[in-house]
């Protein structure tokens, strides 16, 4: 028993931070893969619906997101209640989705485009005529792969 | 000329470069996974082949939501609870019933790329039963999405049925060629209408 207690003499020896850099770079590198960036600001109030059959959405670079709810406080005064639409960073009206989509597929490689996804965002407060319009202005565009976003139900 | 020996760049600030990096990718960072309920739109009403067969009126179920977020199946009332079962004996038709969905017998067979048979079930009726969904103007997303829900629920289940009948196995557990199979068997009719104002 007195053999280990022999090597704490003389004090503690100081921890070598030559292989912090290293480690650094680890956490650094797991966090690039994993990265996605955060995308547009929201400016409409956005809670999803909770479902239970969901599908994830793969590849994020081929979703195109479109967010409909009432807008935030602080943009009220401007854009009323009523429920609107978020496009990238901005309220938009529905015959804007056509230009969103094609300007969306401009910006993706030719043999992706069968793959891209549009992600209906849609706050759960919203009444369905405007999801209906925007349905219709999807298919208008031939963006037929949709996701409707929701949440996992906790049962 | 005597060339003189470079200094060596010191090493000591990589840490510092590194930190600075991996503080803004932390930062920059949204972990959270998307998903939600998939679907396929209809195509524009001028690309459908205008020889597509008419469907027999058994051959669909009628889901209603009203503006006030009730639901009807067939025209009569029912409880977002009932749905999914009443939409399984519908695509299911276990007995074969003269009212529900017609069957036809469909050789199932799955190829590879190269052309090679991967799956092959032989002969299995397949039901042809489509569930019209219609929804009003007023009605709320979140009525909407559950609905939703409970068709694929529906699907979900069913096809889960057949996956262990035929191959004694988990639906999710098969490989691609395998659900592709199932697929085949019990396919994902959910059609929604034009829309409109239905009654108040």
């Amino acid at each position: 028993m007195a053999k280990f207690g022999r090597k704490g003499k003389g004090g503690m020896p100081a921890i070598s931070t030559a292989s912090l850099p290293d480690i650094v770079f680890m956490l650094l590198f797991f966090f690039m893969v994993t990265t996605v960036m955060r995308t547009a600001d929201l400016k409409v109030k956005n809670q999803v619906p909770r479902a239970t059959e969901l599908k994830k959405l793969e590849k994020k670079s081929l979703v195109s997101y479109i967010y409909v709810g009432q807008p935030k406080k602080k943009f009220r005064k401007m854009m009323g209640t009523e429920p609107r639409i978020q496009l990238n960073d901005a309220f938009q009206k529905i015959s804007d989705i056509e230009q969103f989509i094609i300007s969306e597929r401009e910006a993706r490689d030719e043999n992706e485009v069968p793959f891209m996804t549009t992600s209906l965002k849609v706050d759960v407060d919203v009444k369905m005529g405007i999801v209906t319009e925007i349905k219709q202005a999807l298919r208008e565009a031939n963006a037929l792969k949709i996701n409707y976003s929701a949440k996992q139900k906790v049962e | 000329m005597a060339r003189r020996e470079l200094p060596e760049v010191s090493a000591g600030s990589m840490a510092d470069i590194a930190f600075m990096l991996l503080i803004f990718f932390l930062v920059a960072t949204t972990m959270d996974v998307d998903s939600g309920l998939a679907r396929m739109l209809p195509p524009k009403l001028e690309d459908v082949p205008e020889d597509t067969p008419p469907i027999k009126e058994r051959d669909v179920l009628i889901v209603q939501i009203n503006s006030m977020n009730n639901i009807a199946i067939e025209g009569e009332p029912a409880d977002i609870s009932q749905l999914k079962d009443k939409a399984k004996e519908f695509i299911a038709n276990e007995q074969k019933l003269d009212n529900l969905p017609q069957w036809e017998a469909k050789e199932i067979i799955v190829k590879d790329k190269a052309g090679n048979v991967v799956v092959n079930l032989g002969m299995i009726e397949v039901r042809k039963g489509v569930i019209s969904l219609q929804n009003d103007n007023g009605t709320s997303y979140e009525t909407y999405i559950a609905v939703q829900n409970e068709l694929v629920k529906a699907y979900n289940e069913l096809r889960e049925d057949m996956s262990q009948r035929k191959f004694h196995k988990s639906y999710n557990d098969l490989d691609k060629n395998q659900q592709k199979a199932i697929r085949k068997i019990i396919p994902q009719k959910i059609s929604e209408a034009e829309p409109r104002n239905i009654g108040k």
